[in-house]
Parts: structure tokens; sequence; C-alpha cells
């Protein structure tokens, strides 16, 4: 970048279900931030943002993953995050989490002004309207409930699919309804999770379209598991992937290489 | 009621494969929130109104004690009775002793949540008198010696052929031939038997959505008019109510009135608000000669001053149950006691303890959905969560997990050792799957692959193909 | 019956314990003495004959039906036309307002008028208003002697005779009203009704006449005087 603006520099948090199960979110999340004029940095002290700890009531654990993560990222302009549910727990429930002990509340809050999820940091905060990206196909979109609950994400991602070339977006009825993933919900509790996902999937596969889209992968992976559990032939990505256009690095999630 | 909440998963289990139930709750589920996100849309205020609910409740609260004191004056000073209750051992008995005292046999009710909480009926039963509920879905329920399935719509859970079903197993004189196909047929029916009820019972009883400190009044909100027969057909009204029903002036109980019913049924007004005020006064040729307030606290002071106190806020508008995907899965009675869905996570273990209902607090995805409807704006996934922080502090959660979380946090604060070790595991598992791009079946991930597949990882890391990437850069 | 003034004591004593000092006790009381106004819609703030409208439209919209009738004298006729229109029976029972005593009945000859409170064979009622509250179409009645609360809910057809005045815009506009007529004290009963009885309890079908009336007549009365 050779604008008089020095490049906003962002440290990505890549997430724990990125980093082992699908890499490519990673780099479509690097790709994405750096077409927009970002440096992208991966700290590599990073681990877990905490929030299996934390919804397990595990107040400790969930702290000191909280202080490394704060530690891992102080210094850069940005935090950004292919995902509102690590996002959330980034941004809200540090402060939260932290706040009986003032020294670290102070970070907690200072690294919560500067997280984002990444397409509504690209949307919100880059100003980002449109993407250099071809996918033909019709997608449907899955709104993942912390990425919508807790960080308002809801138009930002079709804003921008709306900007690749040869898309199509068909709406999913009961978008704003879980999946049934809920972390450790979906094996504490294999029953219910299943009878959500499979509602959702029924709605997905009414739709008409062949992608499935949404922004965290947890969710993703559950969808995924039960299309293909079910024999279908719809393809699930994360929107990252379309956005950036790598779709032709790696099969959609759950199909063979 | 004996609560089976500590079943919660074979509850749950039973719950989903019974077809008839998941028909029900598959139609039923939609039309609440529909109706509610009409009449949101509606009123241009309802989300400024929501914060004032909220803060209002809050002020309530932090000034209990004034109000309650203040309410229990007024009541006093109109000729009503106010009987403070710590228990709903306490409550019973204040309840039977009025009916005693009063000679009572029949004994009519309107809805009352507080009235199942404390087991009223069983208790009046079993001292020889004849409890009656009288909202419609209350009386099929009690005729099939059912506990209610939803906290607004408590025969939720069953079709008209059931109801008809219960009609005429328990309406002896039915006629055989009598046809009892619709709604507005079993309707017509309930009412006429109901009608005699009214004019036998020397006792009605009913809850009360609102306490007024500042007229001695109580509230409450339905549609059929049943609390209203309960309530001036007796020669005795008795309230029951549970503390943090109170709100200080008319004006605050509008404010929560403009929430309820929008949130609970979608309705602009619910079609009776009635305003009840001591016993009737001379000259008056109807209406009660006595009006008692069954105070109850069980449990609520304890809430006070604790992470649990939001939870007081709540005006039982249901709206938390309507738009949650677990409540949508296993409907009402899977929660095994008197409140269920969302609040009911929040207020069973506050009630019945950790040990008997922890699995509530657990079976929730915090989709937040709850939260985003809730007119108080109760943080309940907070509250689950601090449900779940109780739990782990007592050891009170399945060992296999607690190893499980103990084992990943050991590595997680460890990031050379983490990042080492889901190389590992990424690598195995990557070759393992590559040829299917996911499993079928994977050990100790049982769980996850009863119902879904496992998509396959893509063989490294990104941490270590961005290191490898960085390396060549 | 239980003593329950230990249990009083220790309820309030806890409450008291958990909220630490009560030096908000001033505020509540104030709040108590003036009754301040919360956020109040802007839909019914307007003007009165908008007010009016708007109390039929909504009141239409919740399944009561609305009729607008010149002045008291017209109602024998209107009446003894509704229900000759539903085939009810000629036979009402008024309620004992002396608001009502200047309805012509004897001009409707058909018609069997009693006062009273209600009955259970009554199948019709005539009543006043103490108001109606535009914003929801809800009728305000209050209980006395003049306005037995049995005839609101037991008979099946309820009729109110509503004048144009009674109309408010808001609650809180009706909660005024109350408080100047009956200064420090509450009514035994304050009913607002929005629409007929109805219940959605088997498989969630609005069914009208649950308990109370399955009709609710509505004859608004335009002129004021009298
Ligand atoms: S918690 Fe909120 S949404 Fe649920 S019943 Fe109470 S007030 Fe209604």
């Amino acid at each position: 970048m050779s604008d008089q603006r020095p490049a906003p520099r962002v440290g990505l948090f890549v997430t724990c279900l990125v980093d082992v199960f699908r890499p490519t979110v990673g780099f479509a999340a690097v790709k994405l931030l750096e077409d927009a004029g970002c440096t992208v940095e991966v700290p590599s002290a990073q681990t877990c943002c905490g929030q299996p700890a934390f919804n397990s009531g595990d107040r400790k654990t969930a702290a000191d993953l909280a202080r490394n993560t704060i530690a891992a990222f102080e210094g850069f302009d940005y935090v950004v995050v292919p995902s509102g549910s690590c996002g959330g727990q980034i941004k809200h429930h540090y402060k939260e989490l932290l706040a009986d002990d003032p020294a670290w509340a102070a970070r907690a809050h200072h690294l919560s002004a500067r997280t984002y999820e990444l397409v509504s940091f690209l949307a919100d905060v880059l100003g980002v309207t449109n993407v250099e990206a071809r996918y033909d196909g019709t997608v449907t979109y899955h709104d993942s409930c912390s990425g919508l609950r807790e960080l308002g994400i809801k138009e930002q991602p079709r804003r921008l699919l709306n900007s690749v070339d040869g898309l199509t977006i068909n709406e999913l009825p009961g978008a704003e309804v879980c999946c049934g993933f809920g972390g450790t919900f979906c094996v504490k509790y294999p029953d219910i999770s299943n009878h959500m996902v499979e509602a959702k999937i029924a709605d997905i596969t009414k739709t008409g379209a062949d992608t499935l889209l949404a922004g965290d992968m947890g969710c993703l992976l559950n969808m995924a598991g039960k299309l293909k559990r079910e024999g279908s032939p719809i393809r699930v990505r994360h929107v990252a992937e379309v956005l950036a256009g790598v779709t032709d690095e790696a099969p959609p999630i759950g199909d063979k290489t | 009621m004996h609560p089976t909440t500590h079943a919660f998963p074979e509850n749950a289990r039973k719950a989903l494969s019974d077809e008839r139930l998941q028909k029900v709750l598959s139609t039923a589920g939609t039309g609440f929130v529909e109706k509610r996100r009409k009449a949101a849309e509606r009123l241009p205020e309802f989300e400024a109104l929501r914060d004032q609910g909220r803060d209002l409740k809050n002020h309530v609260l932090a000034n209990l004690d004034t109000y309650l004191e203040a309410f229990e004056a007024k009541v006093t000073e109109q000729g009503g009775h106010v009987h403070w209750c710590r228990t709903d051992q306490e409550a019973r008995d204040a309840i039977l002793g009025i009916c005693r005292k009063a000679n009572a046999r029949t004994v009519t009710k309107g809805k009352s949540m507080i009235a199942e909480e404390i087991g009223i009926n069983d208790y009046l039963e079993a001292n020889g008198l004849i409890p009656i509920e009288t909202d419609l879905g209350e009386y099929i329920i009690q005729l099939r010696h059912e506990p209610p399935s939803h906290i607004i719509a408590p025969a939720i859970h069953l079709s008209k052929e059931d109801v008809a079903e219960t009609f005429r197993d328990a309406h002896t004189e039915l006629p055989r031939d009598r046809l009892l196909d619709e709604p507005k047929v079993l309707i017509a029916e309930a009412r006429q038997v109901l009608r005699r009820k009214f004019q036998e019972a020397e006792v009605g009883i009913t809850g009360a959505n609102l306490m007024i400190a500042e007229t001695g009044s109580t509230i409450i909100v339905t549609n059929e008019g049943n609390g209203d027969l309960t309530q001036i057909l007796p020669r005795i009204h008795v309230v029951i109510a549970t503390i943090d029903k109170v709100v200080p002036t008319l004006e605050d109980a509008t404010l929560v009135l403009r929430l309820l019913a929008r949130s609970a049924t979608g309705q602009e007004a619910s079609a009776y608000t009635t305003v009840s005020t001591g016993p009737k006064r001379p000259g008056d040729v109807d209406g009660p000669e006595e009006f008692h307030v069954v105070l109850l606290d069980n449990g609520r002071s304890a809430l006070l001053g604790t992470e649990f106190q939001d939870v007081l806020r709540c005006i039982r508008c249901g709206a938390c149950m309507n738009h949650c995907p677990v409540y949508g899965s296993v409907g009402g009675h899977a929660y095994g006691w008197v409140y269920p869905g969302p609040i009911g996570s929040v207020m069973q273990p506050a009630l019945l303890g950790v040990k008997e209902a922890g699995h509530l607090p657990n079976a929730s995805t915090f989709c937040g959905r709850c939260e985003a409807v809730c007119p108080m704006r109760i943080p309940l996934p907070k509250m689950m969560r601090h449900w779940r922080e109780k739990e782990f502090e007592q050891g009170l959660q399945p060992a296999t997990m607690r190893r499980g979380l103990g084992v990943w946090g050991w590595f997680a604060r460890r990031p050379a050792l983490y990042h080492a070790a889901t190389r590992m595991a990424v690598k195995a598992l990557g070759a393992l799957g590559r040829g299917k791009g996911r499993f079928a079946r994977l050990p100790l991930a049982e769980g996850w692959t009863r119902h879904r597949d496992m998509p396959a990882p893509e063989g490294k890391t990104f941490q270590q193909q961005w290191a490898e990437r960085k390396g060549k850069r | 019956m239980a003593d329950t003034s230990s249990a009083r004591a220790q309820i309030l004593g806890g409450i008291r314990k958990a909220l630490g000092s009560a030096d908000g006790a001033d505020e509540a009381r104030r709040r108590l003495a003036t009754h301040p106004r919360n956020l109040v819609p802007a839909r019914a703030q307007i003007p009165h004959a908008d007010q009016v409208e708007l109390f039929a439209t909504m009141a239409t919209e919740v399944a009561a039906t609305v009729e607008r009738l010149p002045s008291l004298d017209e109602v024998p006729r209107a009446v003894a036309e509704y229900l000759a229109g539903l085939n009810l029976p000629a036979e009402i029972r008024v309620a004992p307002d002396p608001k009502l005593d200047a309805v012509p009945w004897d001009q409707r000859p058909t018609l069997t008028v009693t006062r009273g409170r209600a009955r259970d064979p009554d199948a019709i009622s005539v009543t006043g208003a103490f108001a109606a509250v535009a914003e929801t179409g809800t009728l305000m009645l209050i209980s006395g002697p003049e306005h037995p609360t049995t005839l609101n809910f037991m008979p099946d057809t309820h009729i109110v005779v509503l004048k144009r005045g009674e109309v408010v815009g808001t609650y809180e506009d009706a909660w005024d009203r109350l408080r100047a007529a009956m200064p420090g004290a509450m009514p035994r009963t304050v009913n607002l009704i929005t629409g007929p009885s109805r219940t959605g309890d088997i498989e969630q079908r609005i069914e009208l006449g649950a308990h109370g009336p399955r009709r609710l007549h509505i004859l608004l009365i335009e002129d004021d005087a009298g």
C-alpha cells in the first residue's frame, strides 16, 4: 500500500476450529484483509479464546486463556476473528471475566474495543463494499447466533456476497434460529442437538440452494456433518472462502478432495 | 408436583420420539413468534418500553421492602388481608386455613403459576376440598392429571382429539352421540360445566400478574374471563402471588402491561385486564365479601443481591420459551417441573437446587434468542452460565467432561505445546479422513457421530502452514 | 390460621439485609405519591376526534362491534334491531346506572327490560362505561352499585353504551380520570375489556366466548349532552 495513511496492522485470531479443521478459512481471511489494505500477522502465542471453559462454568481457566489472548494481541490496531462466536467472547466476555482484576480489566477493555469479526470488520470498519470474486452457484446463508445477537452481523455478509460475480442468494427461512451446535451442547445433549440440526437442514434444503454459507466453523461443521450424513449434495463453506474467491483451493467442508 | 428435572435427558428423548407431541410443537412454535414480531413492530416505542420496564423492575427490587409494606398497608386499609408466607408449605396452610374458616367445599381457580409451584390443588384435595381449574387449558390438564407444558398455554401439547377424549372420560353426563370435533364445541362444553362450578364455589383463587403498591390492588390478565368469574362469584377471593410481582403505581403497571400481552401472545392488550382492590363495597350487589392476598417469598428474597437478582424482573410472558429452540424441540414437560424453557432453566435451579435441576442450564446452546425477546431484558444465557459455574464449583459435572476440559485447558494455557499437540492430532485425523472428507464414526466423539458425520481436517493446522509460509517469504 | 407476623418480619428483614442500606426509600415514597408517567406511546396522543376514531378501529380489530348513534334516544331501537338481527331473545338485563335512566326503553315494548346484577340465565346485558382507551380499543368499566361486575362476564352478549366524551387517548388519561372521580380510593373492580372473551387453548385457534361474553357490542353515542 502506498496510500498516505499507514496500512492498519491486524492481528488475526485464527480460532481453534479454523486452525484444526479448516486452515483455508484462515488464509481466506488473510487474503481479504490484505486486499483491503491491511498488514496481517498471526501471533503464535494464541491458542483458544477460552469459550469452552467459560461456558462450562470454569471461570478460572477461561480467565487464564483470556489473559493469554490479551497478551498475545497487544499492540495491534485491530484484532480480527473469522468467527462471531469467538469474536463475541473476546469482545464482550473478557471484560466480564476479568472485571475483578483492575489491571487486566483495563487491558480487556482495550482489546475489546479493537476486536471485530471478519466480515463486519471488512464492511463496517474498512468500508469494503465489493469483493473481487466469482462463485457460480445459488447460496443460502445461516446467521450464526453469537455473530447475529452479540455482534449485530446480519446485513454485512449479504451485502458483500451480493458483489460476488455469478452468485445468487436464496434467503433461508428461520435463518436466525440456532442450528443446534452450541459448543459442548451438541455432545452433551446429542438428541436435542440432532433435532435442531435436522430442522435446520430441512429448511436449507427447501431453499433450493446448492451451497450453504455461514460465518462460524462450529455451526458449519454441525450442518455439514448432518447434510453429509443424510447424503445431501449441498456444498458447505465458510463465507470468507467465497468472498476471498478461494473455493477452488479446497473442497467444501466434509466433501472429499 | 414431584419434580423429574434430574431426568431431563430421558424426558427429552421421550419427547423427541413422541410423534404426536412433535407435530403439535412444530405448528405451535411459529405462531407465537410471528404474532409477537408483528405486535412489536407495530408499536414504535416497544424497544424503549423494554428499557423502561427493565429499569422499573430494577428500581422496584432495590426498594422491595418499601413497596411491599406500602402494598400491605393499602390492602389492609381497604378491608383486605395480607398473609406473608416464607415457604410453599406456609402458603398452602394459609390458603387451607382460609378455606376451612369459610367452610368451603368447592374452590375455583384462575390460572396461576405460583399455585402450580406450591402444588395447591393436591393439597386442597388431600384435605377434602374440591379445587377446580377454570382456565380452559388448565381445566383440561387437570382432568388429565398432567402438569402444564407452557406458562401461558398450558395445554399446548394436546390436540383437539385429545381434549375430546378427555371430556368424554370426565363429563359422564355427556351424551355418547354428541359430536366433539371442533374447538368451538369443546369450548362450549367446558363453559357449561364450569359455569355451574363457579356458582357452587365458596372460594375463588387467582394469581396476580402485578400488585400495585399505590392502591393495594392486584391485577390479573386473561383472555377467557374465567379469572373474573372466579373472583366475583364465590364469597371469598384469594390472590396468591410472590413478592417480586409488586410495582409502585398504576402508571408503572401500565408500562408492564404494554409489554406483557405483546410479548406473550402478540395481542395489543389481552381481552381482560382486571384490577381488584379489597372486598366488595357497601352498596355493591356482587363481588367477594373477603379479599385475601397470600404473599409468598419461596426463595425469591434469597436471590436479591446475588448474580441471579435480574431473574426477579420476569413477568412470566412466555416469550423466552416461545423463541427457544430447545423448548421447541422437547416441549414443556421434559423440564420436569413448573417452569419450562429458558426462564425455567434459570428458576428451577434456584427453587429446586442445582443437584435436581442442573441439567436445565446446561441444555442450552446460548443462542441468545430468549434474551433478545425478553421484555424485561433478563440476561437468561448469562444466568444459565452462572448456574454452570455453581455446578463446576461444587464438582457436580460429569467426570469425563471435567477431565476432558482439564486436559484441554492445560494445553491451551501453553501455546507451544498446544500447537504441537494440535499439529499431531490434525495430521493423524487428516490422513485418516482424507479419502472421504469426513468420518462416520470417530472414537471419543460418539455424541457427535451418532447423528452426523465429522468433517475431516485438511491435514495441517493453520499455524503450521502459516509458519511454513512465513519461512518461505 | 397461621401466624404470619414472624414470616413478615423475616421476609422483610431478609430483603433489607440483601439490599444493604435502604436509602432509596424516600424516592420510592415519592414515586408512590406522585405516580409519574413512564413513556406513553404517541399513537393515542392525538386530537379527541381522532381518539374516538382510533378507539373504534382498535375495538373492531379485536372483534368487538361498534355502532354509532346520534343520541341515547336511539338506544332502544338499536338494541332491539341488533338482537333481532342475531336471532337473540329481546330480554335484556340493564345496569342500574343513572346514566342509562335517560334511555326511553318503553319506546320498544318488545324489549323486556329488567335491571340489576346478572343472574345465570341472563343472556344479554346492557351497561355504561367509565371510560374507553383509544390506544388499544379498551373499555374501562368500574364496579359499584350502578355497575355490577357480573354484567360484564356472565351474559353471552354484552352491550355497552359509551358516550363520546368517555373516550380518552391513553391508559394514563383513564387513570387520571379515575383518580379525579374517586380521590384516594379505588373501586372494588376495574375491568379493562378489549374485545369479547376468547381462548386459544385448543390448538392455538382463537375462539370467542370462552367464559365471558362471545359478543361485545359498543353503542357509541355521538351526542354528549345529558
Ligand atoms: S424471562 Fe423474560 S421472556 Fe421469559 S417469561 Fe420472563 S419476562 Fe417473559
